[in-house]
């Protein structure tokens, strides 16, 4: 998966629910610069996974702190059953 | 005692959205009941309600926010959002911890819980969504509200079903009167028109089946009623001490001096035939006020338009009025607005409050004969010009619970 399609998917994401995606960068922070708490995360997340077949560990997002992280974190997942 | 009075209202009904359109509505004797839209009702015995269609969230809440509440929490919001612009309170001057928010809902977020209950069936247990603890809950309107204004006072909601609007004003009418806050948000706000609820008050025998002519269903006292109409909405209240509304110049609507509260302990969904428990509400809420019946000019009646409450409800007036009963122009706003279950006491509060100020008692739509066995004065030519000095306003909820307030002219 390309990182500019990733990144449109999560803009495209937050911007449904309120976000101004303008803000939504690989630089930007999940918490501090977009304002996301912990049930927006778990709701990202099963957005991601849903649109790209794959699966996150809970355990997996600790280290997920900015939009480029989670891009990371989303490229090293195959497709589940791919 | 610290007097109380109220100085702002919101709502949100299937006749009209903020105070004036709602009072136009009830002026011009409108029906909120039509054909279901938010669903395709095909297929269910009921197929009509009256439903807030022109309810937008986004006029009153942010996009960030919308996707977190569901919709009976955004209809207290935007109410709330009313009442403080009504009350022309200046949120940033007040005394946070001194404000406080109760409201409460007959059921809470329904359509978030068949919405996920769909979820977790058809894509299993990563799919229920994170914010449906805090959609769902019948609270979660009233934690919105203090959120969204900074209101750290007493906070929490009320359940007792169609009796729930009346109960959290009267509960924050306590807190004022106690000197444990000066400003209250209060009522009740109501969203649960979904398949699984019309199937099941229809189950319960509960709701009219008037498909074919959805505006004459609601017919409280009418001898031809055959249930209530499914309704949402919204009602919010500011309640304020009457020393802290003069000290910001604000012209009190009207004042609300008598909270009455019992249980039938009877039957969970019938009322008590006797309607002991509704009378003695009323009584003690005239007492709570210091009136008697010969000073009451108005009921804003509970009306629901079922065989049942309509009935026992003329019995209890009777009994807590005695011969005054007969003198009192009584109306049922659910006539208009059908039955907003959570919300109705609140929008039925607001509508006396208003026809306390404006010197005018809306009417009782659709009655045109009069069951024999309802036989007081129901206001059932149009809205009356009068003054109204003394009201009282009826509240039943499933589960048998009573809850009964008193206002009059500030």
């Amino acid at each position: 998966m390309e990182r500019s399609e990733i990144l449109v998917t999560i803009k495209d994401h937050l911007e449904a629910r309120g976000i101004d995606g303008e803000l939504v960068t690989e630089q930007a922070d999940l918490a501090n610069d977009l304002g996301l708490d912990s049930l927006d995360t778990v709701e990202l997340t099963v957005g991601l996974e849903e649109k790209f077949g794959i699966e996150i560990p809970d355990t997996e997002l600790e280290g997920v702190v900015t939009v480029g992280d989670a891009i990371d974190l989303i490229q090293t997942k195959s497709p589940v059953g791919a | 005692m610290i007097d109380v009075v109220v100085t702002g209202i919101g709502v949100v009904t299937p006749i009209g959205i903020g105070v004036d359109a709602f009072w136009a509505g009830l002026m011009e004797g409108r029906s909120g009941a039509g054909t279901i839209e938010r669903f395709d009702p095909s297929g269910l015995p009921v197929t009509i309600a009256c439903e807030a269609g022109d309810f937008d969230a986004t006029t009153y809440i942010s996009p960030r926010e919308i996707p977190r509440m569901d919709r009976f929490t955004q209809m207290a919001v935007a109410s709330a959002a009313l009442a403080v612009e009504d009350a022309g309170l200046d949120v940033e001057e007040l005394p946070k911890a001194r404000v406080g928010v109760i409201a409460g809902s007959g059921i809470g977020g329904l359509e978030t819980i068949e919405q996920e209950h769909e979820n977790l069936r058809t894509a299993g247990p990563r799919r229920v969504s994170p914010f449906m603890v805090p959609k769902l809950m019948p609270n979660g309107a009233a934690g919105m509200i203090a959120m969204r204004f900074g209101f750290n006072g007493p906070n929490y909601a009320p359940a007792s079903a169609c009796a729930t609007g009346s109960h959290a004003i009267g509960e924050a009418l306590r807190w004022i009167r106690e000197g444990r806050a000066d400003v209250m948000l209060a009522g009740g706000s109501e969203a649960a028109i979904t398949p699984l609820a019309v199937a099941a008050f229809t189950r319960m025998g509960a709701l009219s089946k008037r498909n074919d002519d959805p505006m004459a269903a609601s017919r409280p006292f009418d001898a031809e009623r055959d249930g209530f109409v499914f309704g949402e909405g919204a009602g919010i209240l500011v309640l304020e001490s009457l020393d802290h509304a003069r000290a910001r110049g604000a012209e009190p609507l009207a004042r609300v001096s008598g909270y009455g509260a019992t249980a039938d302990a009877f039957h969970v969904t019938q009322p008590d035939p006797e309607g002991k428990g509704a009378a003695a509400a009323m009584t003690f809420a005239l007492e709570d006020a210091g009136r008697t019946p010969a000073d009451v000019d108005h009921i804003n009646a509970h009306g629901t338009s079922t065989p049942y409450n309509d009935k026992t409800e003329t019995i209890a007036i009777k009994s807590a009025l005695g011969n005054e009963a007969k003198k009192v122009s009584i109306c049922s706003t659910k006539s208009q607005t059908g039955h907003l279950l959570g919300a109705a006491g609140a929008v039925e509060a607001a509508a006396v409050a208003l026809a306390i100020h404006r010197g005018v008692v809306p009417g009782t739509i659709n009655l045109e004969n009069a069951d024999p066995e309802c036989d007081l004065d129901y206001v059932a030519d149009g809205p009356r010009e009068m003054a109204v000095n003394v009201a009282i306003s009826n509240s039943f909820g499933f589960g048998g619970q009573n809850a009964c307030l008193v206002l009059e002219r500030s």
